[in-house]
């Protein structure tokens, strides 16, 4: 296998943000692969495996946020990761008067 | 978002009594309620929340501290304290250590934005070895007011 690298720019779509639950959710996800997930905003580089560390993340619903794996399988990491925030927004509702996309 | 904003000071208790869980959640939102922060007839229910909301997942994510916290609808104005357990509390942390400093966080529903850039200035300090170290080390509510607000002038955090 080779080390491979991989990113996703996504946005936080759920109402409430990354609050501890989803962050849990993040951590979770990003756990069960073996690559290191790094999670941006415009300000910090936090360790997307730390939930201490996504909690000062601080990401309200429209915050985009970079999300980049480092491993050998980064790329089902990133697919994984883009599924959760942005498909299932961690299985909480959108802002009211918008619907979800897709 | 400042410490200085949401912190309420008065509310601050460098040893509880309490040597338990919801009995350090009690104390710290009556502690809150008589500061004059919260409407007195809600905060039996608003600490059940909080319990509640801490039996879905721990808020002790490691580090010997806890952030028990809950967006309820008779909260008008987010607000947080601080409690200290010498004796340490379990709190079902992730790390199965137990809990020395609670620092508790009542939100309105209505302001998620808020609440998430409270959190933030309460993890990036808790990820400071300094601050859990001179927060663990304060006697008194005086000192633990001082530490919160020094940190709200550090410009590296």
């Amino acid at each position: 296998m080779t080390k491979g690298e991989c990113q996703a720019d996504v946005e936080i779509k759920n109402a409430d943000g990354l609050h501890m639950r989803p962050a849990m959710q993040f951590v979770d996800v990003a756990s069960a692969y073996e690559s290191e997930i790094t999670v941006s905003n415009t300000e910090d580089s936090v360790d997307g495996k730390s939930i201490m560390q996504m909690s000062m993340l601080a990401a309200t619903c429209g915050t985009k946020l970079r999300i980049v794996a480092e491993g050998t399988d980064a790329e089902q990491a990133i697919t994984a990761l883009q599924e959760l925030v942005e498909d299932r927004m961690f299985d909480e509702p959108p802002p009211k008067g918008k619907k979800k996309k897709k | 978002m400042k410490f200085a904003d949401f912190m309420c000071f008065e509310a601050v208790i460098p040893q509880l009594k309490a040597d338990d869980r919801d009995g350090a959640i009690k104390e710290l939102v009556d502690a809150i309620e008589k500061a004059g922060r919260l409407d007195s007839t809600n905060s039996a229910q608003i600490a059940q929340a909080v319990i509640k909301r801490e039996n879905e997942a721990s808020t002790g994510l490691g580090k010997a501290v806890a952030v028990p916290h809950v967006k309820h609808p008779a909260v008008k104005k987010i607000v947080g304290a601080v409690g200290q357990c010498p004796g340490g509390i379990d709190f079902s942390a992730l790390d199965k250590q137990p809990v020395y400093s609670v620092i508790i966080l009542l939100s309105p529903v209505d302001d998620p934005d808020r609440h998430l850039q409270a959190m933030e200035k309460i993890f990036r300090n808790l990820q400071q070895d300094m601050f859990r170290k001179f927060l663990r080390q304060s006697q008194t509510a005086a000192q633990i007011k001082d530490l919160f607000l020094e940190a709200d002038e550090d410009p590296a955090i």
